[in-house]
């Protein structure tokens, strides 16, 4: 509905159209449009926020909120040192968050990603550390593994019809004894420094013409996309967003991505993890967006009923998603094995689950299945690893950290039911 | 009729179990033709609607599509000779937009990405040749009325240029106003030239759009009225199935008070 503001081509309404003599304006009266200029953005943005259609301003806010309090208890907070870790710590937990995000679209739950990431992390290590594999194929093993053990609870979920919450509670444990049994005795693999997965992680990009290049290629992307779809949808007569509109849009995003690039580059420089993150948050969020795939997840998180009679084969979408999710748990483990070096009896337990199913709900994505977006994974991983890192810098005990991390999490439920409550009073959902 | 029926029906049958649910049932449709399929609960009206669209396929008799001898066994058969279905439920996703609703399971593509502009444009044209009558076709579906929300539905089945458009009951939860919005909307489609089933236990929709009205009583035919011949009573008595019923008592009895008075 964002684009249905734009100016029409000869100056007409919303309509976009002239309309055809004689008949009704295509447009109801007593429907709120936004006005053009600053002013229709204030009301329209008033209307939105009456109407519970929050976004992701309440996880905008929380950052903007924990920043402060952490930055102001302790200046190290907000040292370019640690953001650039933080940067960093988020990548694991925010690539296996993607793949809840998939899942939550449809309206299910994935509690098998913890395990699944172990798992992957091990099979990775057994295989190349131990057995010597080559290790790009050792990580194409470990990543198609997570790939199919999603596939596997995709299919007990979608036809057999087992509800999804039990068959992944059971992978839960299913996968984490299997894991166990990959590692054997051994319990721990050390993954040496030179190994490609430490590398994924530990890979800084020094010069700091990588980090203002790569804020100058997103900006870059963003804007000539913006014009380009404006451009086609003057010349096809339908309404598009004006040029100022774009203009803000990108000095916005610009302000953000130099930003972060100018911190990255005080302390080391742009991390290899956050450039691959960045770059798996593009492209699923295109495939979300702009493929009739990812409008089949949205359809089928919406109604199911009306997506199988469109046509959708409603089995293939909810197998594939869990398949997703899965791989997305195998990339995520792969991250955080890089991190801790090894891959453990303990990798992908602990409170990984509750993190990563917290990022991708505090991050915006609803619960209730139909609406969201891959961008709630890393703002969500972002308040979780905020929190964290700066109750580690003020040494606040792990049962203290628990405590305030579900406490986060109950908040965010909490935001998500109340403007669903509230769509619903508004006739937006 | 000066055109020949692009659908026929003849002595379709089918059972379910030691129920026999239609029996010997005939229908035409011509192009540019309202069609009120009437009966009671139970008369077999949803069951030669789902012979058609292919749910559930009948189990003896012909089925017609432009002079030539079809099989529909599955939906997806009736969607591709041209027969569309609106069923009362409507099957619409409440969180995608008008567009996507449009077009779901048939997106328009460009480059293989969803082609957004050409979709947004052809919906435009197409609820403007209908005369549909909605806020925006960028808001999401739950905000739309219920009317607002059916004509949407009937818009979509008429995407893929169906010939014959199935309506069940589209009138069935509508207040006044949106009652003629659909009703309106059945007019156009006759103007378009579409064949129209339509469902409806409302006799003064069906008596406002339909031009002819085929009455089903036990799963059997049980008449065929011609609008501009017939009455509301003639119809009712062949619902009901005689011209002594709850009904005709109701309205004689009616009709003495007002004489009394």
């Amino acid at each position: 509905m964002r684009r249905d503001r734009g100016r029409g081509p000869s100056g007409a309404d919303d309509a976009g159209q002239e309309p055809a003599p004689g008949a009704v304006p295509a447009v109801d009266t007593r429907l709120l449009v936004r006005e053009e200029g600053v002013k229709g953005y204030v009301d329209e943005f008033r209307r939105k926020l009456r109407s519970g259609e929050l976004g992701s301003l309440p996880v905008v806010l929380a950052v903007i909120i924990i920043w402060t309090v952490f930055g102001s208890l302790n200046s190290t907070f907000l040292s370019a040192q640690n953001l650039s870790d933080l940067s960093q710590q988020i990548v694991g937990t925010g690539m296996i968050a993607i793949g809840i995000v998939f899942v939550l679209l449809l309206g299910e739950i994935d509690l098998s990603v913890g395990s699944v990431s172990g798992l992957c992390a091990a099979i990775f290590a057994v295989l190349n550390v131990l057995n010597g594999m080559n290790e790009w194929l050792a990580l194409l093993v470990a990543i198609a593994g997570g790939a199919a053990v999603g596939l596997i609870q995709g299919f007990f979920f979608a036809k057999v019809g087992v509800p999804a919450f039990v068959v992944t509670l059971a992978g839960n444990l299913a996968w984490n004894g299997l894991m166990l049994q990959v590692l054997g005795t051994s319990g721990t693999v050390n993954i040496p420094s030179e190994s490609i997965v430490s590398k994924l992680y530990s890979t800084i990009y020094h010069s700091p013409a990588a980090a203002y290049v790569t804020a100058a290629v997103g900006v870059g992307l963003f804007l000539t996309a913006s014009l380009l779809d404006a451009g086609r949808r003057r010349k096809a007569r339908v309404p598009f967003r004006p040029i100022a509109e774009i203009v803000l849009r990108t000095v916005v995003i610009a302000a953000l991505a130099f930003a972060t690039a100018y911190i990255l580059n005080q302390y080391q420089g742009l991390p290899l993890a956050l450039l691959i993150f960045l770059i798996v948050l593009v492209l699923l969020d295109f495939v979300l967006r702009r493929t009739t795939y990812g409008r089949r997840i949205f359809a089928v998180g919406g109604n199911i009923e009306g997506a199988r009679r469109a046509g959708i084969s409603v089995p293939f979408v909810r197998m594939s998603v869990f398949s997703i999710a899965g791989t997305m748990a195998a990339v995520g483990g792969i991250f955080l094995a890089g991190q801790i070096q090894s891959a453990s009896q303990t990798s992908g337990g602990g409170n990984l689950l509750m993190n990563v199913i917290a990022a991708a709900v505090i991050g915006g994505t609803s619960l209730f299945g139909g609406r969201g977006t891959v961008w709630s994974a890393l703002l969500g991983a972002l308040v979780i690893g905020s929190i964290q890192s700066g109750m580690n810098i003020m040494g606040v005990s792990n049962a203290v950290q628990f405590m305030i991390t579900g406490s986060v999490l109950l908040a965010a439920v909490v935001v998500d039911s109340l403007s669903r409550r509230t769509q619903k009073a508004a006739g937006r959902a | 009729m000066p055109e020949s029926p692009v659908l026929t029906l003849r002595g379709i049958s089918k059972r379910f179990g030691a129920v026999q649910a239609l029996k010997d049932f005939d229908l035409d449709v011509h192009p540019g033709e309202v069609v009120a399929l009437v009966g009671d609960n139970g008369a077999g009206k949803s069951t030669a609607v789902k012979s058609i669209a292919g749910v559930n396929p009948p189990d003896e008799g012909v089925i017609t599509w432009e002079g030539k001898p079809v099989t529909i066994s599955r939906p997806h058969d009736a969607q591709n000779l041209g027969i569309a279905t609106v069923y009362q439920d409507l099957a619409l996703c409440d969180n995608l937009d008008v567009v996507a609703n449009l077009f779901l399971g048939r997106e328009l593509r460009r480059f293989g990405v969803l082609d957004e502009v050409r979709m947004d444009q052809r919906a435009r044209e197409l609820l403007e040749t209908l005369s549909i009558r909605i806020p925006s076709v960028r808001i999401p579906v739950a905000s739309l009325s219920g009317g607002q929300r059916q004509t949407v539905a009937i818009a979509r089945s008429l995407i893929g240029s169906p010939k014959v458009v199935i309506l069940d009951e589209p009138t069935a939860a509508l207040g006044v106003e949106q009652t003629a919005e659909v009703l309106d909307l059945v007019e156009r489609l006759r103007e378009q030239g579409l064949g129209t089933i339509l469902i409806s236990h409302n006799m003064v929709d069906v008596m406002a759009v339909a031009d002819r009205i085929a009455v089903m009583r036990l799963g059997r035919n049980n008449g065929f009225f011609d609008k501009r011949s017939t009455t509301t009573e003639e119809i009712i008595s062949a619902i009901t199935g005689a011209s002594d019923s709850a009904v005709t008592r109701r309205q004689a009895r009616k009709r003495e008070q007002e004489e009394d008075r």
